[in-house]
């Protein structure tokens, strides 16, 4: 028994570093291993992006043909002017489930470790959005492949496009900020997510995504005109048809600025406190 | 001596529950330190404080001359903590797992996976390596979440109820790491609510209930604080025991107990020459004995007589004659 135990011991022992630690990484490399988890996660767990596949594809089909005849007169001229908002729309929707993931790692004990490392604090929050990303990009191709196979055609060419989706990502990492916070305040992963589809539904809904504003009532119209989602589909619209966009792409980064200044600190310090 | 964690009137509420009311703890660099009580004494809370990953909302705390609340970043440096739940991420393997906390501890893509795979091979988890953690038993998480700890060898090792819900073998295993990385100059702060746990591993032991230490010292201290010794009787029959109260009676009073093994009695004794005069009694009566011990009162009696309740009910069954030796 003893004599087994010192074996233990010894191989044990053999393998322990002395007490000395590399240094710790610096924040990119930390956020870069964060995003690597994420990767990782997904190849492990593929059913986690049913929502990012099964989202853009529903809304593209049924809005196109539903509404498309009625609203302009073919589902052809409607997909011109839809398509770009689905993606928003799309993109944006997408962004809660960023933080229903955060809520749930925060019940594990992996939360603690993570927070007992020497790395930079937002390393993990960072990560996690940069693993969006590569979720977000996914999901903007399958709309734009959708749209192209139903007969979309961007005038703006595949720069356009790029641009459009650029941007489209930008405004999705800064509003995912927003439900980080709600992810750190709430206590459960569900309740997280029926909070954020609260908030993004009237964000995306109450918008130019599916219909010129024009003829909805003032109270409406003036509520449209300062949500940043508005401008961000205007931006979009224009970038992919290859129309030279006017203060839209300006507002929407100063929106995004905003978002960040304001949820990144507050993500930060209810992660700090959170017990 | 060289502290490696100093606490002076630590306190955190969680709204109306006082969860640490007032903790002071020394532990000596080098030393494993066990922090013994029930469920919600206020343990975990203190190791999570400790941890850096709470602020105290009274009193200061140390590790390695660090301040945990100023100074939060230099003491992630020095300490790896394993909480109550397993710290690992079930979506990953046990290889992913490893690789990810050697990154963020700042080794290159090779050491890290270098150092993944040593430590899988030492914990015994080489086969399991490249299936996802949500497949691993308790004892293999268990062993991960210590292997992910120990990737580079910390200077303060948090371990919170790190045996708790393993088998014996696996719980022995824990043991065993311990007590190597305290031979490679790791400080080990442990919780624990089994009492044979701190009785085997540590060197000083606080004993808490309601968010306070009621004492603390050594194995011996804790047992001398509470006074007498206790002499284990193992009968050779049924009927030895009853006839051994009786012929004892005058020599060890009428405290002397019965546990529920039926060959078994138990007393305490207040010296050794009192258990020589009780045995000598027995052999003078022709009561034949099989086995005895003189003992230091168990952990478990120390709690109760602390307390006035005892520790926790799964942990009664501890018997006694783990310490007897065989009479020849």
């Amino acid at each position: 028994m003893s004599n087994a135990t010192e074996t233990v011991d010894s191989t044990l022992l053999s393998t322990l570093d002395p007490l000395n630690r590399p240094n710790p990484p610096g924040p990119i490399s930390a956020s870069l291993t964060f995003a690597w988890r994420a990767m990782v996660k997904i190849k492990h767990v593929p059913e986690q992006l049913g929502d990012v596949i099964m989202i853009p594809i529903m809304f593209t089909l049924v809005f196109t043909y539903l509404f498309g005849g009625a609203l302009a007169g073919s589902t052809a001229e409607y997909l011109r002017f839809l398509l770009p908002g689905t993606l928003v729309m799309t993109i944006v929707l997408l962004t809660v489930f960023t933080g229903v993931g955060l809520n749930t790692d925060v019940a594990t004990g992996a939360f603690d470790r993570f927070r007992s490392l020497p790395i930079w604090r937002p390393a993990q929050i960072v990560g996690a959005l940069l693993g969006d990303v590569l979720r977000h990009l996914l999901a903007s191709s399958l709309v734009i492949g959708l749209g192209l196979l139903m007969g979309f055609r961007p005038d703006g060419g595949p720069f356009g496009v790029l641009a459009a989706v650029g941007l489209v990502l930008v405004f999705a990492f800064s509003l995912s900020w927003m439900w980080t916070t709600l992810a750190l305040v709430l206590r459960t992963p569900s309740s997280v997510n029926v909070a954020g589809l609260l908030l993004v539904f009237p964000l995306s809904f109450v918008s130019n995504v599916f219909v010129d504003p024009a003829t909805m009532p003032d109270w409406l119209q003036s509520f449209i005109e300062i949500n940043p989602v508005t401008h961000l589909v205007t931006a979009v619209r224009r970038l992919i048809h290859g129309i030279p966009p006017a203060g839209e792409v300006t507002w929407v980064l100063l929106a995004c600025a905003a978002l960040i200044i304001v949820f990144a600190p507050l993500t930060m310090r209810l992660y700090q406190r959170k017990s | 001596m060289r502290l490696a964690i100093e606490a002076a009137g630590l306190k955190k509420a969680f709204g109306a529950t006082q969860a640490v009311d007032g903790v002071d703890l020394e532990v000596p660099v080098g030393s494993v330190y066990g922090v013994l009580g029930p469920n919600g004494a206020g343990k975990t809370t203190t190791i999570r404080i400790l941890a850096t990953l709470l602020r105290p909302d009274h009193g200061t705390a140390s590790v390695l001359g660090h301040d945990v609340v100023k100074d939060a970043k230099e003491v992630r440096r020095l300490v790896s903590l394993t909480g109550q739940f397993a710290s690992v991420d079930v979506d990953m393997t046990g290889n992913e797992n490893l690789i990810l906390i050697a990154r963020l501890l700042g080794f290159t893509r090779e050491a890290a996976r270098a150092r993944a795979g040593e430590l899988l091979e030492v914990f015994g988890l080489a086969d399991a390596a490249r299936r996802r953690v949500a497949t691993y038993s308790g004892g293999m998480i268990r062993r991960l979440d210590v292997a992910a700890s120990i990737i580079s060898a910390p200077d303060v090792l948090f371990l919170d109820e790190p045996t708790t819900g393993l088998d014996p073998h696996s719980r022995s295993q824990v043991w065993e790491i311990v007590r190597a990385l305290v031979g490679n100059g790791t400080t080990v702060l442990l919780t624990t609510q089994y009492l044979d746990e701190a009785d085997r591993l540590a060197d000083r032991i606080a004993v808490v209930d309601h968010g306070r230490v009621i004492a603390e010292g050594t194995n011996s201290d804790l047992k001398d604080s509470v006074g007498s010794a206790t002499l284990h009787l193992r009968m050779a029959s049924d009927q030895g025991r009853r006839e051994a109260e009786m012929a004892l009676r005058h020599i060890l009073g009428p405290t002397t107990h019965t546990v529920s093994d039926p060959h078994l009695l138990s007393a305490p004794v207040p010296d050794p020459q009192t258990a020589t005069r009780a045995i000598a009694e027995l052999a003078n009566a022709g009561i034949p004995l099989s086995a005895f011990s003189l003992a230091q009162p168990s952990l478990d009696e120390v709690f109760l007589a602390l307390t006035g309740h005892p520790a926790e009910a799964a942990n009664q069954a501890e018997e006694p004659e783990k310490q007897m030796e065989e009479v020849v």
